[in-house]
């Protein structure tokens, strides 16, 4: 949906470098800010960030601990390595997903947050699949992220083999053809130009900057787009 | 437009074993076999009088003086008030109640709103749905809180009642567009369908062009909370033949534009959610605006506006004109700041309630307490909902409220750092609170001007608000302010606590010391199972007690749970977890007639 006040992003090809680094780096949203519509609020995703708590100011731990009453330091079996202090918490502050979902969605007039927290919301349709979905591609650092989460929500569909970057090799056509033979479903997108291209195209950051909406289309009709994937990818040089 | 609404005191209408005692009148000492008393007066007097009847405190008061009234009421009871969908299954309440119109009926906790349960938990609207179908196919009225509702439901919500008028859901998921296109579709009696904040999957229906054509019974038709696009058309088309319609609320969806449209053809909303409150497109130079001003000033009648979604705002000034009438404006989603709401707020001198967003700072509220004199509902939820951002509200604009608006009854306020000084003038000057819930989103945030926990000024409120039934607490609180709670919350029903407490002591006092206690949620603090015994006695008094990552034990639970046979004790665990240790994450429990629920998923372990 085009946002009157919405802000083009300069392209930073150092941001959009794969390298490691601990997701939710945007913030709390990051916790709390399920795919919307799938119904499913992402408990699972959410509760790994669910950290040991340290109280700043009187060193009072709330860790779970399996003596009452005991103010003891214990060790969590689950996560030995303390966190800093502070590290977002499932469901606090008690602001619902909806809200937080439409604040994020949201830019503040006229002013750009530096922060990403305006998501990335695209919808995904899988031919065959009744229904619907929609991402936030922010939440994602990577493709093979994105893939993984698809994957979870669309259970037969599995991203092929994209090479160690996460991307496509267009200039192999052979390799490119074996790609969409190979996989029942391929991901494709309709980028800013109303263009539909093959997922994997470009670096991670330029395609979330791009991609508007989001189809997994059987990899036999995908094969149509391949050669006109490929003339964009070259015509960018 | 309130989150949280129930004014249950007395027993429920569930609990048929509490009192045995009164039903039994006509049971008297002398001889075996004693006859059924003979009433003075027929059961038909008693049912006409009972139809005046309408709160459910006194239909539940009225069951149990005797048999007889216990029979009649039963049978006159219309609009049957379910606060947790697993207390009682729909097969013993279609049994008790042979005549009800009207099914409310609430689900899931309220934590469960924050990702604090896994999806999937429960609170299926279907098995009710079916029984309803075949006991009251009269039915007309549902009203579903944090429920699972599935296309099919609505479906069967429209194809089985052949009367069906009203449907709310607030905070349900389940269904999505295709359901709602079936709905509208064969409801041919609809009058209401409001949706609010719940979720809703985008099919690409086009539910709004399925209402049937000729003139429609709508009076009110919410739907901002569905995240898809509408076809416009059909929606004015839809307007335009609902003379009835008095409530609208629009999704963002609707450009301003579109805005317009629907108003110069419903001037006799009472409601207005007004969607996007931006434009698609941007005017050009010489492009003519349609006169907004004009379209809000026809609306003579209007009393509570909100939307404003995507505000632009230079739009903002066309609502100017119903200012003086409002009585409830929800900015919550618009980030003005101060200088933004001060001409639209001095206007609203007869606000009674107001959700705003914390952009407004303390400067915002200081105009709001100028003017709002009549204030009794006040919201200020974040923009930025974490721990560590900026607080542009503090002590100073909770002070500027008490001071301005002394007829508040609720308030709902998020910040970042308080003081019980400001938290105590607020007890003093607001001594009608009814609900004071204070986030203080940093987690054990001391008074930042004295370093102090927050006890006392929490405790202030319990002493000075004695109407106060609903409390939420925050900040650095020792166990100190659970003993003010205990002493002073007699008329406490409902208390949500968070990173709070030092020992089992701080649990203790609220369950020995607060009678009046239904839902008690609780995160993140120090109580164990000791604690948790503590409670036994009143636990059947209780709606529902939730407790997570505090430091029970499964042994604990189980203990809890061989002690009251009518206590569902449910230990939830992440879907991912296996059963690793004997520490408890979430404990969720709550009175039931039924026992252990039959639709409980993997990860639910009912003890």
């Amino acid at each position: 949906m085009a946002n009157v006040l919405g802000a083009e992003h300069d392209l930073n090809f150092k941001e959009t470098e794969l390298c490691l680094g601990l997701p939710g780096g945007a913030g709390g949203n990051e916790v709390d800010n399920s795919p919307k519509n799938t119904g499913k609020r992402g408990f699972s995703e959410t509760v790994d960030l669910k950290l040991n708590l340290q109280a700043k100011e009187t060193g009072m731990d709330l860790n779970k601990n399996l003596e009452n009453g005991s103010r003891e330091k214990p060790v969590s079996a689950k996560d030995p390595a303390k966190p800093p202090a502070k590290a977002q918490v499932v469901g606090w502050p008690p602001v619902r997903s909806y809200r937080k979902n439409v604040m994020a969605n949201n830019k503040s007039s006229g002013e750009e947050s530096e922060k990403a927290s305006s998501a990335a919301f695209v919808k995904v349709s899988m031919d065959g699949a009744p229904y619907l979905r929609k991402v936030d591609l922010k939440m994602y650092k990577s493709y093979q992220e994105l893939s993984d989460a698809l994957a979870k929500m669309f259970s037969s569909f599995t991203m092929g083999n994209y090479g160690s970057q996460g991307m496509i090799d267009f200039m192999n056509e052979s390799k490119l053809m074996d790609l969409l033979n190979s996989s029942d479903y391929v991901p494709t997108y309709e980028d800013k130009d109303g263009d539909w291209m093959l997922v994997g195209d470009v670096p991670w950051q330029m395609f979330v900057d791009s991609c508007k909406r989001l189809r997994i289309m059987k990899g036999s009709e995908a094969i149509g787009l391949a050669p006109r994937a490929m003339e964009k990818c070259k015509s960018r040089g | 437009m309130s989150e949280d609404d129930d004014r249950q005191q007395s027993p429920p209408s569930d609990l048929e074993f509490v009192s045995n005692k009164a039903r039994n009148c006509n049971a008297t000492g002398s001889g075996s076999g004693n006859p059924e008393f003979q009433s003075a007066y027929p059961d038909q007097v008693l049912e006409n009088v009972l139809h005046f009847l309408t709160s459910k405190r006194d239909r539940n008061a009225v069951s149990l003086v005797c048999k007889s009234w216990y029979r009649v009421e039963a049978l006159t009871r219309s609009e049957l008030f379910i606060g947790n969908c697993y207390a009682v299954s729909p097969a013993r309440a279609t049994a008790r109640f042979a005549r009800v119109r009207a099914l409310h009926l609430k689900g899931k906790p309220r934590f469960a709103d924050f990702n604090m349960m896994p999806s999937d938990w429960g609170a299926h609207f279907n098995p009710w749905a079916l029984a309803m179908a075949k006991a009251y196919p009269w039915l007309e009225k549902v009203h579903l809180k944090r429920m699972s509702v599935t296309d099919d439901d609505l479906a069967t919500l429209a194809e089985l009642f052949l009367g069906f008028k009203e449907l709310v859901l607030v905070c349900c998921d389940g269904f999505g567009t295709s359901g709602l296109a079936i709905f509208v579709n064969k409801c041919r009696q609809l009058k209401v369908l409001d949706l609010i904040e719940s979720e809703s999957s985008d099919d690409e229906a086009d539910w709004i062009s399925c209402f049937p054509e000729g003139e429609s019974h709508l009076e009110s038709l919410i739907f901002d909370c569905v995240e898809c696009h509408i076809n416009f058309e059909a929606l004015e088309r839809l307007v335009a033949r609902s003379p009835s319609l008095k409530k609208l609320r629009l999704n963002r969806y609707v450009s301003i534009g579109q805005l317009y449209r629907l108003m110069v053809r419903a001037p006799q909303l009472t409601h207005l959610g007004t969607g996007s409150f931006s434009s698609s497109e941007i005017a050009g130079q010489g492009d003519q605006e349609p006169d907004y001003v004009n379209a809000f000033a026809a609306c003579k009648t209007l009393v509570c506006l909100s939307g404003f979604r995507e505000i632009i705002l230079d739009y903002l000034p066309a609502i100017y004109p119903v200012c003086a009438n409002l009585t409830s404006l929800n900015f919550s989603y618009a980030n003005i700041t101060a200088e933004q709401l001060k001409p639209i707020i001095s206007k609203c001198h007869k606000l009674q309630v107001f959700w705003v967003l914390d952009s407004i700072c303390d400067e915002g509220l200081q105009a709001v307490a100028a003017t709002c004199k009549e204030l009794r509902e006040l919201r200020v939820f974040p923009v930025d909902a974490r721990e560590d951002s900026d607080g542009p509200v503090s002590e100073v604009g909770l002070q500027a409220i008490s001071e301005g608006c002394r007829k508040l009854q609720s308030i709902l306020y998020f910040c970042q750092q308080m003081t019980n000084a400001a938290v105590i003038t607020m007890s003093k000057n607001c001594p009608d609170l009814v609900v004071f819930r204070l986030c203080i989103m940093g987690r054990h945030r001391a008074d930042h001007v004295t370093g102090e926990p927050m006890d006392d000024g929490f405790g202030a409120i319990v002493m000075n608000c004695k109407k106060l039934t609903r409390l939420a607490v925050s900040g650095l609180l020792t166990d100190k302010v659970f003993d003010y709670i205990g002493r002073h919350g007699k008329l406490v029903r409902t208390l949500s606590v968070a990173f709070a407490g030092d020992s089992d002591m701080g649990l203790k006092y609220v369950l020995e010391g607060c009678p009046q206690l239904q839902k008690f949620e609780i995160r993140d603090s120090p109580f164990g199972d000791a604690a948790l015994r503590s409670g036994l006695h009143h636990y059947y008094n209780m709606r529902f007690l939730w407790m997570s990552s505090c430091r029970l034990t499964r042994r604990g639970c189980q203990e809890i749970a061989r002690a009251m046979p009518r206590l569902v004790v449910e230990v939830i665990r992440s879907a991912d977890e296996e059963e690793v240790d004997d520490a408890v994450e979430i404990l969720y429990m709550y009175r039931s007639l039924e026992g252990p629920r039959t639709d409980a998923p993997k990860f639910v372990t009912i003890s």
